[in-house]
């Protein structure tokens, strides 16, 4: 544990001045900046439309949702597997990190850990500022009827669904990034992976849950269609989540077999 | 084995089908200084990789402090220290930080990190980024990183890479310090016989995988047979008299002949016989063929 721990320190203190970090940070910052910013300055047509509470929550937060489970979400995923082990792979660092006298496993799941902690924060980043925007909306504009309603469980499954949803792009993009020290491989393969989820949830394939990409999208789109009818009873662990569950366990046992046969040459 | 910080017994590894180690036995002494050497391809950087587990040997095959390698690996590796090839060096942070994280790694005190950085002369660039540095700069801060915590044995791969005279002499010195007063092993791999001979205590030879000669310094030497070179006038009739007197001629140029080095007496009356029969010998001295010599001749006939 304590390896882990020191592991996940150095991911850390590695990883802070670089731009996958930093992008974990900005991406909630500057798409909720640029949402918050288009409802204050389209204010008098919003306000026009008399929305109720629930629906001008709906509209505002599914702004920010639906860019980020449609396509920013999996490139996002794509980018920070891939960043986690490039700073190894850049530097040519593997063979001292394996030099250590740590444990391989705790080295390989601090990796893959902090790996998903980006991606938690980013999330997490989201929902927060999601949150927060509006009611800054809402002391600047008055008219705005964001104090009406709570939306605080809707926004945290919807959260909470992309991101368990998306752990099992990470687990297949850690690996492919652990394999190859370059971009474009990974990042072709889950280019390609994200058009094909994107084309498999919009067509509704009975089996497109199986397409780890089409998992977020498929993830959010239950959310929304629950959103018209209850929206306090949306179950977070839907089929979409435990696919992506298993995928991502199932794939993370086996990028330990990969790490540990991986000759360091 | 209990005196042996590194012992190799018969050490085989393939990459696929090719034989990059064969049955490799080293020997290296606790306290030793052991220059590895060996052409440019010979295996060396792989059999560092091996010693640090970086690459999987057979079972019972490496041993270091008497314990073997795959199952005591963590154990070990706490008491080894690695400059591997290139230095492992993230570029993006500075010198102070990329030995900040090995603190980090290695659980020891963050404030080490400075005075790695003052015993290898890289203070003043403490807070430079490490992708600034020049190659010598990175090679001190490998050295740095492998020295931080303290280690009893280090493996050091061509540390002199990329260095400038001045910095091949402050490593030779930081070697020789390290050996002798806080008694650690090093294990230094050059392909430059040279640049081991001034440092090292005991040599191994590897080419091609295998090992061609171990032993200590004394020991290269003692292979190299002395010879006594003599330059006199009228070469032709002195090498034929020099025969005649019963001596082995090795060799013979327009200036100077050769004959085997026995002792310093014989080399004497040699000289007094050659000044008596009427030749002027201008000068006439022992010499030994330098290593590097037999360096280039050892890994020749492999």
């Amino acid at each position: 544990m304590r390896t882990l721990y020191i592991s996940l320190i150095s991911e850390y203190y590695k990883s802070r001045k670089t731009l996958a970090f930093w992008a974990a940070i900005l991406l909630p910052v500057i798409i909720c900046g640029l949402i918050t910013f288009g409802f204050y300055n389209g204010r008098t047509e919003i306000i026009a439309a008399h929305n109720p509470p629930l629906m001008l929550w709906g509209k505002y937060s599914g702004a920010a949702l639906g860019v980020m489970g449609l396509l920013i979400m999996p490139f996002y995923v794509i980018f920070m597997a891939f960043s986690v082990n490039n700073i190894e792979h850049k530097n040519d660092t593997w063979k001292m990190l394996f030099a250590q006298p740590l444990n391989k496993f705790a080295i390989y799941a601090a990796k893959y850990l902090y790996a998903v902690f980006l991606i938690f924060l980013c999330l997490f980043l989201f929902a927060t500022l999601t949150f927060a925007f509006a009611h800054l909306l809402q002391l600047l504009v008055p008219e705005y009827n964001f104090n009406q309603y709570n939306p605080l469980d809707i926004l945290i499954n919807s959260y909470a669904k992309l991101f368990l949803s998306s752990l099992g792009i990470l687990s297949i993009q850690f690996i492919l990034s652990l394999l190859w020290g370059d971009f474009l491989k990974p990042m072709g393969i889950g280019f390609v992976g994200t058009i094909m989820g994107i084309i498999g949830a919009n067509v509704g394939w009975k089996y497109a849950y199986l397409i780890p990409y089409s998992l977020p999208s498929l993830a959010l789109r239950i959310t929304k269609v629950k959103k018209s009818g209850n929206p306090l009873d949306i179950p977070v662990f839907t089929q979409e989540i435990w696919t992506s569950l298993i995928y991502a366990a199932i794939l993370f046992i086996i990028g330990y077999f990969i790490v540990t046969k991986k000759s360091i040459k | 084995m209990g005196n042996y910080a590194i012992e190799t017994v018969g050490l085989n590894f393939n990459f696929g089908n090719q034989t990059i180690v064969k049955d490799l036995s080293l020997q290296v002494p606790k306290g030793s200084i052991y220059g590895f050497l060996g052409p440019n391809g010979a295996g060396k950087t792989t059999t560092i990789k091996i010693l640090l587990n970086l690459l999987k040997s057979p079972s019972d095959q490496v041993f270091i402090f008497g314990k073997e390698i795959n199952s005591n690996r963590i154990a070990i590796l706490k008491r080894v220290g690695a400059l591997v090839e290139q230095p492992a060096i993230y570029g993006h942070l500075t010198g102070k930080e990329n030995l900040i994280n090995r603190c980090i790694l290695l659980g020891i005190k963050k404030t080490k990190a400075a005075e790695m950085l003052a015993l290898v002369g890289l203070t003043d660039a403490a807070n430079k980024k490490a992708s600034k540095y020049s190659l010598g700069m990175k090679q001190r801060l490998g050295i740095a990183q492998a020295l931080i915590s303290d280690p009893e044995l280090l493996l050091l791969d061509e540390p002199t890479n990329g260095l400038d005279p001045n910095g091949i002499i402050e490593v030779r010195n930081l070697m020789i310090e390290l050996a002798t007063k806080h008694q650690k092993t090093i294990l230094v791999s050059s392909h430059l016989l040279a640049e081991i001979e001034r440092t090292a205590t005991h040599v191994g030879i590897i080419n091609k995988g295998q090992l061609l000669f171990q032993g200590t310094i004394d020991e290269l030497h003692q292979l190299s047979k002395p010879m006594l070179e003599i330059e006199v006038n009228k070469i032709g009739n002195a090498s034929a008299f020099i025969a005649k007197a019963g001596y082995e001629i090795v060799t013979q140029t327009d200036k100077k002949i050769t004959v085997p080095f026995t002792s310093a007496q014989k080399s004497g009356e040699l000289n007094t016989l050659l000044v008596q029969n009427g030749f002027t010998v201008s000068s006439l001295y022992q010499q030994r063929k330098d290593l590097e010599n037999l360096f280039l001749d050892i890994t020749k006939t492999n």
